[in-house]
């Protein structure tokens, strides 16, 4: 199953403004200390890099451990300069990706 | 909470400008810690703050808000925030690059908390200096558990 | 004897209490936010699922039911139900299963999985808001009793009935909680311990765990009955779904 997420970005903002965004991400952030049903340690497998690109740019990067919660999510903000696209991008210890976008539109 | 964010701020005021690793010299674990986050420089308390509840429900998923006071601004902003937590197994828990294009130094989050603790949270700002806040995290166990 | 205790069960009891008002207030908060409300995320699995094709079929969840949120609201506040012909008690997850092996020609999933999590999440959140109000009959009195008897009988090692911690010690402490009435009101919820969403009868399953008892399978009729009964207790109590809880 591909990691499921949801981003919330508001749809407008003013130039100059300073906005959040929030992200959650559908992963189990395994620790690597925790046995399955048939006792086996299940292998740590955490997102561990997420980034925030906006229009193209890094505006923001997390790199996370087994210490963030299961099903991580995160606030964080970022100042409106130009309309345009935000990227998000994350990767797990499995190497498994995934991504989201979301547009935003930055008023005089 | 809020009795210990006035006593967090009331010791930020007095402590203002002293060295924080004179606080982590009765535990070594905590200093060589602090050590490997700011690559040896001096650390200073203050200007950080740690939000998270006194009495977490579940060291699963405990609440945290890192609020660093800074203008955010070209010339002074905060670079890196990280998360600590000593007792954690990996006590290294995140760590998040902001820029002047932040706006706000404040990222909020849900982490993993093994054990009654200090959640320490490490500030490195635009001109070098590393700035630490925390808060005194108590984990309560459920009484019903699945296995 | 069996008249008697009908009657005394199906007196009027006070106003029941959802588990949400026995949170702590990051529970609470977190469950009122749909945003940081991490059992959302299979609410939103549940949405796409509900339009993808399944089965021999080909046909979706919608290809029949359509919008789920004009189809399927207050759905969720019947179930369990029974249907008018016959036929075994159904909670959402087996009438999602019975969907899917009869109309879709699809593999019935397995109970707990993310799949049927997320679709139970999906159909139950669209009565979010509305009160439990399933209906007592001729079809389903039997299984009724059965889950009444459930409630009330003393088992395991620790030789409790469910009545002991959830209808004689309600918001008392137990360690560190503080026990609720043990409504499903806010099923399938995101339980912190867990660390994902789970169903009803994983809690419950919980139950006979702690009270050192035979645990039941999930979905097995002795739950789904229990489930009803429990049901019947919890009228009045808005639908939460995904409620969040310790």
């Amino acid at each position: 199953m591909s990691m499921l997420a949801r981003v919330q970005v508001p749809a407008q903002a003013r130039r100059g403004d300073v906005f959040p965004i929030r992200i959650a991400i559908q992963h189990s952030m395994e620790t690597g200390y925790r046995p399955d049903n048939f006792g086996r340690r299940i292998p740590k497998n955490v997102i561990n890099t997420l980034t925030c690109r906006y229009n193209g740019v890094e505006v923001f990067r997390a790199e996370m451990g087994s210490g963030v919660s299961a099903n991580p999510q995160l606030q964080f903000y970022l100042r409106a300069e130009n309309s345009g696209e935000l990227v998000f991008d994350w990767v797990d210890d499995s190497g498994q990706r995934g991504s989201e976008r979301a547009p935003i539109t930055v008023t005089a | 909470m809020s009795a210990d964010r006035r006593r967090f701020l009331v010791s930020c005021s007095a402590l203002a400008l002293a060295p924080a690793l004179a606080l982590a010299q009765q535990n070594p674990q905590r200093e060589a810690l602090l050590r490997e986050v700011t690559r040896g420089a001096a650390l200073r308390i203050g200007r950080v703050l740690v939000d998270t509840p006194t009495l977490a429900d579940n060291g699963h998923s405990v609440p945290l808000r890192i609020a660093v006071d800074s203008p955010m601004t070209a010339a002074d902003h905060v670079r890196r925030i990280t998360i600590l937590a000593e007792r954690n197994p990996r006590p290294v828990v995140a760590s998040y690059a902001l820029g002047p294009y932040s706006g706000r130094g404040e990222i909020v989050t849900r982490i993993r908390v093994a054990d009654i603790q200090d959640i320490i949270a490490v500030a490195e700002l635009s001109d070098g200096s590393f700035w630490m806040g925390s808060a005194h995290v108590i984990v309560t166990e459920l009484a019903c558990l699945e296995g | 004897m069996l008249t008697l205790s009908a009657v005394a069960a199906e007196a009027p009891r006070p106003q029941p209490k959802s588990g949400i008002e026995y949170a702590g207030g990051d529970v609470r908060a977190l469950q009122a936010d749909d945003f940081g409300n991490p059992g959302m995320l299979w609410v939103a699995r549940g949405e796409k699922l509900w339009s993808a094709p399944a089965g021999r079929s080909g046909k979706s969840c919608a290809g029949c039911h359509r919008d789920a949120p004009t189809t399927m609201k207050g759905v969720a506040t019947r179930y369990p139900r029974r249907d008018v012909g016959g036929g075994e008690l159904l909670n959402l997850e087996g009438r999602i299963n019975q969907c899917r092996e009869q109309r879709q020609g699809a593999d019935v999933l397995r109970y707990e999985s993310e799949e049927l999590l997320a679709l139970t999440a999906y159909v139950a959140h669209q009565s979010r808001g509305m009160p439990v109000n399933v209906e007592i009959n001729d079809a389903n009195r039997v299984n009724f009793e059965r889950g009444r008897d459930t409630y009330y009988r003393r088992q395991g090692q620790m030789n409790l009935a469910c009545t002991h911690c959830h209808e004689q010690n309600a918001g008392r402490k137990l360690l560190a909680d503080t026990i609720s009435e043990g409504h499903g009101n806010a099923y399938p919820v995101y339980r912190l311990e867990w660390q994902s969403a789970g169903s009803l009868h994983r809690r419950l399953r919980a139950c006979f765990f702690g009270v050192r008892a035979e645990q039941p399978a999930a979905g097995s009729a002795e739950l789904v009955d229990l489930e009803l009964y429990l049901a019947s207790r919890a009228r009045g109590l808005q639908v939460e779904t995904p409620g969040v809880r310790r």
